[in-house]
């Protein structure tokens, strides 16, 4: 007796709060109701454990108590079923910090797949985002979708059908995207508007464009930038376009690898691009017209380290396309810069052993039809960056089970 | 009903005589239920209604309207607001009426039903000490009991045009996805510039500046369309469109103080629209409502695409209409 309730006080001590609660949700009738009600009742500490099976749900769900886990029995043994839903624009809402969601599936949201909106410090780790019936533009838009928050550790997830962006991070700092597989999305993994980002070790394949670093105008949160990308397998990204159109993405050419739009100081190094016929690396200046005094639409101090490639755009999706490839021996280089830059900042810089090319536009706007294409003429790459402070915080590693 | 309201009646009869009072003591609301920190089980708990049908408000608690209303598949929504006695409503930011703590909204949403009216559902918000809160509560088949719904519910109705739907009562989280501002609930409809300058006279004994602005919904027709319009999206979209709240990131701001047309949607490209773009590049494009995604949006009923995301599981026809309206008479560029 005194010896389990030694055991119960170093469990206490290793618990935060010490009353944290387990509550078990199984499928079924009324899962709904039983699962959104637990959802609502829970308290800072508790974990939300899914029983292995499918949910079968109507609505959205959301959480929005602080610190509270829902985990579930694996990413394909705990689902939660969409296919019937009803109503809201997300299968689950997370508007609370501290949260921790691990170890299920989430099937067929008729909008985006699960969003956290100024949700600090959240973890999802071997979470599972579904459209069955694969690339569709009747699928909804993200499928793991953090935005304006400072916090996300995306480690082991899967994402595959959304016709935007797989795993999509908005308008956040502090981010690290890992150990992840997105597949059959129009974009892969897409970091936008986001500062100290971190994008490492994923397998991204299969999509219109692998990996998107976006800055865009017109946003509540502007000027992204301090993103590494490295160490990402990102191949076979070449399923046509099926954003719907008015969305950025559905100006993605297929066979784009990692593309780089605005944004400043970009360090992409030690991935593998294989088939990626367009441009296994891409960095563009934003092509379209705006409005916003603060946005600058240049890529400033991006760096493009040695990465593994393939000879590069066999495939472009490009007018001219044929001239293109004849004038470069049958495949463009695998680094494609538009030739554009802020002329107070160094745009683009290149490690010796990567070739490239450059389509040299004009001005910003202009269109591939003012081109005049030439051989990549960048500094070679200089010193290292400093990448402390980018990433998720400490305390979300810990986190990880 | 009557059966048992005449024992009722006559139990408290009999205690009023064994206590040796005259007279019953005015019915009054619960105000330290108002005041608690419990999730009370039923709305009768609240003692907002002298009735258990929830028709006869108790005396303190004051129906209002608003000029503008927001569509809620068209139900009917009867709308209280109650103050506790001795104490004083200020207005804040947006003509909003800052209601003091104890203080509480109620609404109910019903559908027409033979000459009358069945409750679907009532929804109230608390002032607390700590702040507000929202609560859900379903109304049962006998309409004599509405119980709470912290999950929410959905419900088989005809709307007024006769459609058959399944209305959604939303469960605690999505109350605040709407009432959520900077991360804390906060009420919404009795903003000045939308309530009747005759009933802020007889609630505050004053006319805030501003009150009274918005075209009510009836003038719609004759109104100026933009203001028409601009109401309209005020009541129905900018509760999540605007800084500080639900949709914060698309950076369009639909309030109706808002004169930035960008922010309006007024050639703004769409941020995270999704398959709700519709195949169109801007939110508004002035003298097309066809090409323009906030029109497309408003007129889906479709989860993923409709606008708004929640309380919605019809379109509203007429707030479409008056939004075309506006985008037509927009010069094009």
């Amino acid at each position: 007796m005194i010896r389990t309730l030694m055991v119960a006080t170093a469990l206490a001590t290793l618990a935060s709060p010490a009353f944290a609660e387990t509550i078990t949700v199984a499928p079924g009738d009324g899962a709904q109701e039983r699962l959104q009600e637990a959802l609502i009742l829970a308290e800072p500490g508790d974990e939300i454990v899914l029983e292995a099976g499918r949910f079968a749900l109507t609505d959205g769900l959301s959480l929005d108590v602080d610190g509270v886990t829902l985990r579930g029995a694996g990413m394909h043994a705990s689902v939660l079923d969409f296919s019937s839903q009803q109503g809201s624009g997300e299968g689950l809402l997370v508007t609370s910090d501290m949260v921790t969601l691990r170890d299920f599936g989430m099937e067929n949201p008729k909008g985006d797949g699960i969003k956290s909106k100024g949700a600090d410090n959240i973890v999802y780790q071997g979470v599972r985002v579904t459209w069955t019936n694969g690339p569709d533009s009747t699928n909804g838009a993200y499928g793991i979708y953090p935005v304006e928050s400072t916090g996300i550790l995306i480690d082991g997830a899967e994402v595959s059908g959304a016709s935007d962006a797989g795993i999509y991070v908005g308008q956040s700092s502090k981010i690290t995207v890992r150990n992840s597989i997105a597949s059959y999305n129009v974009a892969g993994i897409e970091i936008e508007n986001s500062r100290k980002a971190i994008v490492e070790r994923n397998y991204v394949t299969g999509n219109t464009g692998g990996i998107l670093v976006f800055d865009l105008p017109g946003l509540p949160v502007k000027n992204g930038g301090e993103v590494l990308v490295r160490n990402n397998l990102v191949a076979n990204n070449t399923t046509p376009n099926f954003a719907p159109e008015g969305n950025i993405v559905a100006s993605v050419r297929r066979g784009t690898g990692i593309m780089v739009m605005a944004n400043e100081v970009v360090w992409i190094g030690q991935n593998m691009l294989y088939d990626n016929p367009t441009a296994p690396i891409m960095v563009i200046a934003y092509p379209l017209s705006f409005d916003d005094a603060e946005y600058n639409p240049y890529p400033r101090e991006i760096t493009i380290d040695y990465n593994q490639t393939d000879e590069g755009g066999t495939d472009p999706q490009f007018e001219g396309a044929e001239q293109l490839l004849a004038a470069f021996g049958g495949a463009l280089p695998p680094v494609m810069w538009d030739g554009l830059e802020d002329s107070e900042w160094a745009t683009l810089m290149v490690h010796p052993d990567m070739a490239g090319w450059s389509v040299n536009l004009p001005e910003q706007g202009a269109g591939i039809e003012s081109a005049n294409p030439g051989p990549l003429d960048v500094a070679v790459i200089g010193q290292p960056i400093s990448i402390e402070g980018w990433g998720a915080p400490e305390e979300l590693e810990a986190r990880l089970k | 009903m009557i059966r048992n309201l005449a024992i009722l009646g006559a139990a408290m009869a009999t205690l009023a005589i064994s206590a040796g009072v005259q007279a019953l003591p005015p019915p009054k609301v619960n105000d330290p239920l108002i005041m608690g920190d419990t999730l009370p089980k039923t709305l009768g708990n609240f003692g907002f209604f002298l009735d258990r049908a929830g028709t006869n408000p108790t005396p303190g608690v004051e129906p209002y309207r608003l000029n503008m209303p927001l569509f809620s598949d068209g139900a009917e929504k009867l709308r209280y607001v109650y103050v506790p006695e001795g104490t004083e409503v200020k207005t804040a930011g947006g003509g909003l009426l800052d209601l003091p703590v104890g203080s509480a909204l109620i609404k109910t949403f019903a559908f027409p039903e033979g000459d009358g009216l069945r409750y679907i559902e009532t929804r109230v918000l608390l002032h607390r000490e700590e702040g507000w809160v929202a609560l859900p509560y379903v109304w049962n088949e006998e309409q004599n009991e509405a119980t709470l719904a912290l999950a929410g519910a959905r419900r088989d109705v005809a709307t007024p045009w006769g459609e058959q739907i399944s209305y959604r009562v939303p469960n605690k989280n999505q109350c605040k996805e709407c009432h959520g501002l900077n991360g804390a609930v906060t009420p919404i409809g009795p903003k000045a510039r939308n309530l009747s300058s005759a009933w802020l006279q007889s609630f505050l004994g004053r006319v805030p500046d501003g009150a009274d602005t918005m075209p009510k919904w009836e003038a719609r027709e004759t109104a100026d369309p933009a203001a028409a319009a601009r109401a309209y999206l005020d009541v129905n979209c900018a509760h999540c469109h605007r800084a500080g709240a639900t949709a914060s990131n698309s950076g369009l701001d639909l309030r109706w103080e808002v004169d930035d047309a960008h922010a309006l949607g007024i050639g703004k490209r769409p941020v995270a629209a999704g398959r709700g773009s519709g195949g169109h590049m801007f939110d508004i494009v002035p003298g097309d409502p066809e090409s323009s995604i906030l029109v497309y949006r408003m007129a889906s009923d479709e989860p993923g695409v409709a606008m708004p995301e929640l309380g919605k599981a019809t379109v509203d026809e007429e707030g479409v209409a008056l939004v075309e309206r506006w985008i037509k008479s927009m010069p094009a560029r």
